[in-house]
């Protein structure tokens, strides 16, 4: 049997139960975003007022909303919705937080520049940020993408920064520099290898956060547009119906619940196994 | 102790001018032309031109600077386009219904995620420790509008208990305050305790395992002032970091409560405001807040030096 | 009657990797007063008898799988923590290695003297003080009633442990357990604890248990020394004796290291080999794989403590020869 490293911690990770708990549970949204084309027969946006407000039953496994739209339909596709944002808020981090990060960390006359910035943004309230961005450019998914990305980026630089400016005073660093190599050859083959791991853990909380907060901006009227369903402007809609219909609001609820828990499981998993000095942070 | 403010505050003031300059920056980012974004679609162009010449956004980049740093050195934000009132006073208004809700949301984080980290750490690996973190992850996975939702069918319609939403001041009724508090609050609050749970559960960890603990015990110390003392002393240092922390979470979460619960404070204030497109009450309300966490976060590094005396000490 | 006496004492630790033994069968005696210095490499067991004898070892990992321990005609293993935290501070005081961790760092100086003071009876906050004073002069810290609001972090690594040794005596024990109490510290610092402790032992009365690996230390203050590997005793003797007349090939190769107190390095470096791993250790005589006189009969059973005089003991089935 080979035990190259990789293999070592993929057992390892397979092995942690919390891990293994939470990438079912992202599993299954994942899935139902996958597949949201096909396992959709319905219209999410498709009224049908003589179909309002029917419990989930085998018709309608997960009921009607107050304009009879089948809410299997709706949670599906805002599930789709949802992991797109993340998908694209980790993706646009990954890039632009390391980018920043490494930067700052490696060159010490762009450190402190950069690093004010980032106090600076860090400094607002993360939704009220993210909310003063959405009305500013206006509501749509593009930009609730940008304004989390906005919002998250200082944070993730700020965790790449802490690794590379620990791997630059390593022995290893100083000596690639003392026999010659360039800047660009450091940071790409020794510095940002050794800062994935605390990465990879922040990155799957920020999926988290990036859900949640999206569904908060949804909710409050600041995400997609509808009649285009997202989780948060579901929930919003259901709002009024909640006594008559609380399946409206329980139903993205309790998957929004899902995937936020799959993902901090996922990144409990991933820090305890990748990175036990991190515990400390939680 | 003196020293220290002062350094501190001189980290503080950078941060500062550039969270006016962010904010300066955000409005000049609307795309098209902002005074019809705020007239909305049915204004005539004259309207529109009016707004323009309100805001001040015929004037040349530079002068519109110029003009928002004069106001702000003179406390003035502008004028809320929606209220017709300054956004200093709109702000200032509401603060203390957002302060109150937070105090008491940042107290029950503070009994219930210290109280739950603390037994958790003492019975590591029981099932006491197993259930505390479970009720912590949820804690950190539902999202607190959904818990509000919920708390709202089963509290107040469900049984009755409390009112579902409104506000009453605590100077003109604690009982009154405290029904129409309660709920959100708690809901506030759950997102808080789980994090501060398991921060404290695994800085506890840590420091009960620090040879000065083995020497309370050594030395003949009663359980209570070993863990009470000589651990939960320790464990507050980097608990206190957190603080910080939460009050912002805090304040981002009370947008989405105070809307939820109909609470007349800067959540919901700045939430009317940037659905009704006031962008000057959304522009002065974020950096007023902004502002003021930034204190927030130096009252409690300040906090920080009371704790710990080796910072204190620092020349 | 033994002031302290450790009867076959067996301790195991769990781990992920399964259990180990780290002290197997040990017996010790102290009388009121004595000094017995127990000697070993790091991994011996030295420490972790110190840390049974107060109920201090780190649980649930470790546990006492056989043996006593009886201080004062008391039995202190499987003693509720209720009752044996009596027993910590007036009936045995303790330091530890680290003078610099051991303290906490949060605390005032005098605070930490003064709450073990309280936690033992003394009600009087001004007799507390008065206490803590007198225990800092005693220790040796100039203007002691000004240094009371210290920090740690203020003194230095010397006055740390003689802050802890006031902390350990302040409610008079008949026994201060000493394990490793000058190895953080540097070699004239040294001295000055180890005369410390001397002194200390002249006015108070009290008996010394002294864990360390430095044969220089045992010279310096033990009346008595046990010499531990691999989790058992090896050898036993009054310290002349020991350093005239060692026994046992290990102790042998102890003192051939490093008598002194200034040459800390060399120590035991010198013998070849290294502890064998306490999951895996041999059947016959722990020390045999690093032994010059190693015969067969070595690794056919452990060999037990055999007496070689009315005070000298050793566990080697070659010292008659030897």
């Amino acid at each position: 049997m080979s035990d190259s490293p990789a293999r070592a911690t993929i057992r390892r990770l397979l092995r942690h139960r919390l891990f293994v708990t939470g990438l079912a549970l992202f599993l299954i949204v994942l899935v139902l975003a996958a597949l949201a084309p096909w396992i959709t027969t319905v219209d999410p946006t498709k009224l049908s007022i003589r179909a309002k407000f029917k419990p989930p039953s085998m018709d309608f496994v997960f009921g009607t909303d107050n304009l009879g739209r089948s809410l299997w339909s709706r949670t599906v596709w805002g599930a789709r919705l949802s992991v797109e944002i993340g998908v694209a808020v980790v993706v646009l981090n990954a890039i632009f937080g390391t980018l920043v990060g490494a930067i700052s960390g490696y060159f010490r006359w762009a450190d402190a520049p950069l690093m004010r910035i980032n106090d600076a943004l860090m400094a607002f309230p993360a939704i009220l940020l993210a909310i003063g961005i959405t009305a500013v450019l206006g509501p749509s998914t593009e930009n609730v993408i940008l304004a989390l990305a906005v919002v998250y980026i200082p944070r993730t630089a700020r965790i790449v920064r802490a690794s590379v400016l620990v791997l630059r005073e390593m022995e290893y660093v100083q000596a690639a520099v003392a026999a010659g190599a360039g800047h660009a050859r450091i940071l790409r083959t020794h510095v940002i290898p050794n800062a994935l791991a605390p990465l990879i853990v922040q990155l799957s909380f920020l999926f988290a956060y990036a859900v949640l907060t999206e569904a908060t901006l949804s909710f409050l009227g600041l995400g997609a547009v509808p009649p285009t369903p997202t989780w948060g402007n579901i929930m919003a809609e259901g709002r009024q119906y909640m006594i008559e219909a609380p399946w409206i609001i329980t139903i993205p609820g309790v998957l929004l619940m899902i995937t936020v828990m799959g993902l901090n499981l996922l990144g409990d998993g991933l820090r305890d196994v990748l990175d036990p000095r991190l515990r400390l942070q939680a | 102790m003196g020293r220290l403010l002062l350094l501190r505050l001189a980290g503080a003031v950078p941060v500062l001018l550039l969270v006016s300059v962010v904010s300066f920056g955000l409005m000049r980012l609307i795309p098209g032309d902002p005074s019809a974004a705020i007239a909305g679609l049915s204004a005539t162009p004259r309207m529109v031109a009016q707004i323009r010449e309100q805001l001040g956004l015929d004037q040349p980049l530079l002068t519109q600077a110029l003009h928002w740093y004069g106001g702000l050195l003179q406390g003035d934000l502008g004028r809320s386009i929606l209220l017709g009132q300054s956004v200093f006073w709109s702000t200032m208004q509401r603060l203390p219904v957002t302060m109150a809700l937070s105090a008491y949301a940042l107290a029950i984080t503070l009994v219930v995620g210290i109280g739950a980290g603390v037994l958790a750490a003492l019975r590591q690996n029981t099932w006491v420790d197993q259930a505390a973190m479970m009720v912590a992850m949820l804690g950190i996975s539902v999202p607190n509008f959904f818990l509000g939702l919920l708390f709202i069918i089963w509290f107040a319609v469900g049984l009755g208990w409390l009112p579902t939403g409104g506000y009453i001041a605590f100077t003109d009724s604690p009982w009154g305050w405290f029904q129409t508090s309660t709920m959100p609050a708690v809901s506030l609050a759950l997102l808080n305790i789980g994090l501060l749970a398991r921060i404290t559960r695994s800085t506890m960890l840590e420091v009960l395992r620090q040879d000065y603990v083995r020497t309370a015990r050594a030395k003949g110390l009663p359980r209570h002032l070993v863990v009470g003392k000589h651990a939960l002393a320790n464990a507050m240092i980097p608990i206190t970091t957190v603080v910080g922390i939460i009050v912002s979470l805090l304040v981002s979460g009370s947008v989405v409560t105070e809307t939820l619960f109909s609470i007349p404070g800067i959540g919901q204030l700045l939430t009317s405001a940037v659905l009704g497109r006031d962008y000057p009450m959304v522009q002065g309300g974020l950096l007023l807040v902004t502002a003021l966490l930034v204190l927030v976060n130096l009252g409690v590094d300040m906090l920080y030096a009371v704790l710990d005396p080796r910072i204190r000490y620092e020349r | 009657m033994s002031l302290l006496s450790i009867e076959h004492l067996t301790v195991a630790f769990r781990s992920e990797t399964g259990q180990a033994t780290a002290i197997e069968d040990v017996s010790l005696r102290l009388e009121p007063g004595e000094i017995l210095g127990v000697v070993g490499e790091s991994g011996s067991g030295k420490s972790v008898t110190a840390l049974s004898i107060m109920g201090l070892l780190p649980e649930p990992a470790a546990r006492v799988v056989s043996g006593r321990v009886v201080f004062e005609g008391q039995v202190l293993t499987g003693m509720g923590e209720h009752r044996l935290r009596r027993i910590r501070g007036p009936g045995i005081g303790m330091i530890f290695q680290e003078p610099m961790t051991s303290l906490n760092p949060i605390f005032s100086i005098g605070e930490q003297i003064t709450e073990t003071l309280a936690a033992h009876g003394e009600r009087d906050r001004p007799k507390r003080r008065d206490r803590a004073v007198e225990m800092l002069e005693r220790v040796g810290i100039a203007s002691a009633a000004r240094r009371l609001g210290d920090y740690p972090h203020q003194l230095s690594g010397g006055q740390r442990q003689r802050v802890m040794i006031a902390m350990a005596l302040a409610c008079r024990p008949r026994l201060l357990i000493a394990d490793e109490p000058t190895t953080a510290l540097d070699v004239t610092t040294q001295a000055g604890i180890l005369d410390l402790v001397l002194d200390l032992r002249e006015q108070l009365g009290m008996a010394v248990l002294v864990i360390t690996h430095n044969m220089g230390v045992i010279a310096e203050v033990a009346d008595r020394v046990a010499v531990m590997y691999a989790g058992r005793i090896v050898e036993q003797s009054p310290v002349e004796l020991l350093f005239a007349e060692p026994a046992h090939p290990y102790t042998r190769a102890l003192l051939g290291c490093v008598p002194t107190l200034d040459d800390d390095r060399v120590r035991l470096t010198a013998i070849p080999g290294a502890l064998p791993d306490p999951r895996t250790r041999p059947a016959g005589c722990a020390f045999a794989p690093r032994c010059g006189l190693r015969v067969d009969a070595c690794e056919a059973a452990i060999p037990p403590l055999r007496p070689l005089g009315p005070t000298h003991e050793a566990a080697c089935i070659r010292t008659c020869a030897g």
